[in-house]
């Protein structure tokens, strides 16, 4: 299957790609796997006293379609609201990096991994 | 009729392997297209359809993943074609750690006895997750099971990730 030269920018030269201490009050942690295809991805978000993402880091082992989806999203989520980048959905990633109807399921991981580190922010910061 | 009725087998998680390759072998030279060389088209159309089934019927039941995949299956829930996400942390922290060991392996792939030692530890949690499956299927605990099988395909995802090191090494 021939990939999109977009997946394969950000495949070759991922963006983002580590991590930051997730006890840091300041980081929001978010971790989901696809059973589908046995994929996982870590995505973090820093998040500032206005609740602006300041850095995202990402973290996912998976086919080049999982990897350019995180890639992307981490680039897309900074300076955005946590409200902001929780309304990004999986078929934005699925259309800017062209992803055939067998991939999208990575895109689905993406948004996910963006959701489950918003529930983990607000989770550790309720009250 | 189902898989579990061509094998005339209850439709359990737990199976014993050998027995279920005898009824295959069985039912194999019973159904083969060559027994019906001089029936008429008809009836070698069904042999072929019916051994074209046992095929699949075989594959489907002899590997524990797709065995249960299989029950719940009937039981009116699809894992097959679902595109739902997992979030448990734990689970996902010990894949994440499963997948940094098996970049360590790629980075020394003529190291047999660290491949093997990973066969052997995944070998040992799978068992643990099939058992853990086999209790809730047995149990109608549709919903756990349905858990279970999802965490049992990263572990088969792992398991290929490990053989293409161990290919790579050949």
């Amino acid at each position: 299957m021939a990939y999109s030269e977009k997946v394969i920018d950000h495949y070759e030269n991922p963006r983002n790609v580590g991590g930051f201490d997730k006890n840091d009050p300041s980081i929001a942690t978010g971790m989901v796997g696809a059973p589908a295809c046995g994929d996982v991805m870590k995505l973090q978000l820093k998040v500032n006293a206005q609740g602006i993402i300041e850095d995202a880091k990402f973290k996912t082992y998976g086919c080049g379609s999982a990897i350019a989806s995180s890639s992307l999203v981490t680039e897309w989520v900074k300076g955005k609201s946590l409200e902001e980048a929780g309304q990004l959905k999986n078929t934005q990633i699925a259309e800017e990096l062209a992803l055939p109807p067998v991939k999208i399921h990575c895109s689905i991981l993406a948004e996910d991994a963006i959701k489950a580190a918003i529930e983990d922010y607000k989770s550790r910061h309720a009250g | 009729m189902n898989h579990f009725e061509l094998f005339d087998l209850p439709a359990a998680f737990e199976i014993d392997a050998a027995d279920l390759q005898q009824r295959y072998r069985k039912l194999q030279q019973q159904l083969h297209p060559d027994r019906f060389a001089r029936g008429s088209e008809r009836d070698k159309l069904l042999a072929v359809q019916h051994s074209a089934q046992l095929n699949d019927a075989y594959q489907t039941l002899k590997t524990p993943l797709y065995r249960a995949e299989y029950i719940l299956q009937l039981r009116g829930i699809d894992l097959q074609h679902e595109q739902q996400t997992i979030r448990d942390p734990d689970f996902l922290m010990a894949q994440m750690e499963w997948r940094e060991r098996i970049e360590e392996l790629k980075q020394a792939a003529d190291n047999f006895a660290a491949i093997d030692s990973a066969y052997r530890d995944l070998e040992a949690q799978t068992r643990e997750l099939q058992h853990e499956l086999e209790r809730h299927i047995a149990a109608d605990e549709n919903e756990a099971a349905a858990i279970a099988v999802r965490k049992l395909k990263f572990m088969h995802k792992l398991r290929s990730e490990i053989e293409r090191v161990e290919d790579s090494a050949d």
